[in-house]
């Protein structure tokens, strides 16, 4: 082609880039998934659920048993997951939170680790903790652009396909649907809303389903690309999506997509460029940082009020 | 018949004993003021006759049914709305939205009409239907909040300090809308510390002190009353 050597080795160090960019937004896709859930049940609850990394956990786990145990076909696999998950949600809502209602934030907190653990202890008694190799779903043919000189693997088009429609389908509900609209309703001001007649309970049971069916996704894509299943799987990717829907704006949909794929982008570039080791602690140091200059997060409400 | 009957209520906020034997009854066609300063009561009551908050004894009748244990959501079902002190609009929703909102127990298709009535009353809500609620003026939210309580089509519509923070002459405009409202049938419960404008538009009224209900008689009488003139009126 008549490149010089210079040139050759710039092409290269521009598509690596390309590829941990593809990487990065791929696994920041993961991340966004997650973050919904987060952000958008405390939106509503105003409470941080940190069962949340662990319910993505039993997601994988189901699919990985109606795949693997049941051979079901794994487009059924994840429609299982999504709905047991669903139930796993409403169940965790109804039994450990809703009690808590008009208790402080601490008790709920607490009680929402005291849940986390209860989901990985159960997960342990039931699957034990030895590591399941999480099948895969896609071709490990990867997709090959540039004339095979960028390699995109399908598990990571399908992931931020995914994460593009579950957001268009999450607009469309708040926007357009008088329940997702009634979300937002609850999510400003729960008394008014109950004051219009909407039932505020069924409104955050109905946040914890839909939270917990994307759990179940986003559990699936996560373990298609990390696939050692083990009852502590959700805490890691859980942790870093909390850290997304913070860093995003907690509350705040589109920051929870902003927060998921940049911290995934952030994490595979300081992964690849700085140091492996160190890309966790990159990762929450500039977390850090953004919420020193923007502690609502990018994204996030400022809080202000007319009177 | 009473529309509703509030018989005796006692409401508590932990231990602190709030309302203390409150009992008013509001008939059909009726605006029925509870006037009193500020703490009261008066919102309490509001909130216990809407579910929020439930009385430890005593008893809250509307239509003949006593709505004991009724959620509030249920509440509204049953035709009772309330307009909140401070108005409480969802300020990062659009004004349409809103009105949405207020239409959430009614059945799909009656949302478009109830939405083109509302405009009819208020048609500087209609000019802003797109806006967002927190860019609103404090006369246009206290519309809207109005608005957006009639979308339930409410057989008995409770309106708590609706002139709160309003220049004079929005309160005026207020007052006049529910004289309006009353005009056309609205059985209207109202708390005012505002009690020379309350009185001016109230059937009846009850005079609400350290959560005991003080005085009651109609608008007229109270207005001549030299207890509640020296109290309220500033005479």
């Amino acid at each position: 082609m008549g490149l010089n050597t210079r040139q050759k080795t710039r092409c290269i160090a521009l598509l690596i880039f390309l590829n941990h960019l593809l990487n990065g937004i791929s696994l920041g896709s993961v991340y966004a998934i997650i973050a919904l859930g987060y952000t958008m049940v405390y939106g509503i609850a105003k409470m941080l659920n940190f069962a949340h990394g662990d319910v993505i956990m039993v997601g994988a786990y189901i699919c990985f048993f109606a795949v693997s145990s049941f051979s079901l076909p794994p487009v059924i696999g994840v429609l299982l997951a999504m709905a047991l998950c669903t139930v796993l949600g409403m169940v965790i809502e109804r039994l450990a939170y809703k009690p808590l209602r008009q208790a402080t934030s601490l008790a709920v907190l607490i009680t929402a680790i005291g849940v986390s653990y209860f989901l990985q202890n159960g997960a342990q008694l039931l699957w034990t903790s030895n590591i399941k190799m999480f099948p895969s779903f896609f071709s490990s043919q990867p997709i090959e652009l540039f004339g095979g000189e960028l390699k995109v693997s399908v598990a990571a088009v399908v992931t931020v396909a995914a994460c593009i429609v579950i957001m268009l389908a999450l607009t469309w509900f708040t926007g357009r649907t008088k329940m997702g609209k009634a979300m937002r309703a609850c999510s400003e001001d729960k008394s008014a809303a109950q004051l219009m007649g909407i039932n505020v309970d069924a409104t955050i049971s109905m946040t914890f389903a839909i939270g917990s069916a994307l759990a179940a996704i986003a559990g699936v894509l996560f373990c298609s690309v990390y696939p050692t299943l083990t009852p502590t799987t959700g805490s890691m990717p859980g942790i870093k999506a909390f850290t997304a829907a913070v860093f995003g704006g907690i509350g705040s949909i589109p920051g929870a997509l902003l927060g998921g794929v940049l911290l995934g982008v952030i994490e595979i570039f300081a992964g690849a460029y700085i140091s492996t080791q160190m890309s966790n602690a990159i990762v929450f140091a500039v977390l850090i940082v953004v919420l020193l200059v923007r502690p609502t997060g990018l994204l996030g409400k400022q809080i202000r009020e007319k009177v | 018949m009473a529309m509703l009957k509030v018989d005796d209520i006692h409401v508590y906020y932990g231990s602190i004993h709030a309302v203390k034997g409150v009992s008013f009854e509001v008939n059909e066609g009726e605006v029925v003021t509870l006037i009193g300063a500020n703490g009261a009561g008066k919102s309490t009551v509001l909130n216990t006759v809407s579910g929020l908050l439930h009385p430890r004894t005593g008893s809250v009748r509307f239509l003949d049914q006593d709505l004991k244990g009724v959620t509030p959501h249920k509440v509204v079902e049953r035709g009772l709305a309330q307009v909140p002190e401070g108005r409480r609009i969802f300020l990062q929703m659009t004004v349409e939205e809103n009105l949405e909102m207020g239409a959430y127990t009614q059945p799909n298709s009656t949302i478009a009409p109830g939405i083109e009535d509302v405009y009819k009353r208020f048609p500087r809500l209609e000019e802003r239907r797109r806006q967002v609620a927190g860019t609103l003026s404090g006369g246009e939210q206290q519309m809207l909040a109005m608005g957006r309580a009639l979308m339930s089509r409410p057989k008995l519509l409770m309106l708590d300090e609706p002139s709160m923070g309003l220049a004079p002459i929005l309160v005026e405009q207020i007052f006049d809308i529910i004289r309006e409202l009353h005009a056309s049938g609205t059985t209207i419960l109202l708390v005012e510390q505002n009690a020379q404008a309350a009185l001016s538009v109230a059937d009846r009224a009850y005079v609400l002190e350290t959560g005991r209900i003080s005085l009651s008689g109609t608008g007229a009488e109270l207005t001549a009353s030299d207890q509640v003139r020296r109290a309220y009126l500033g005479g």
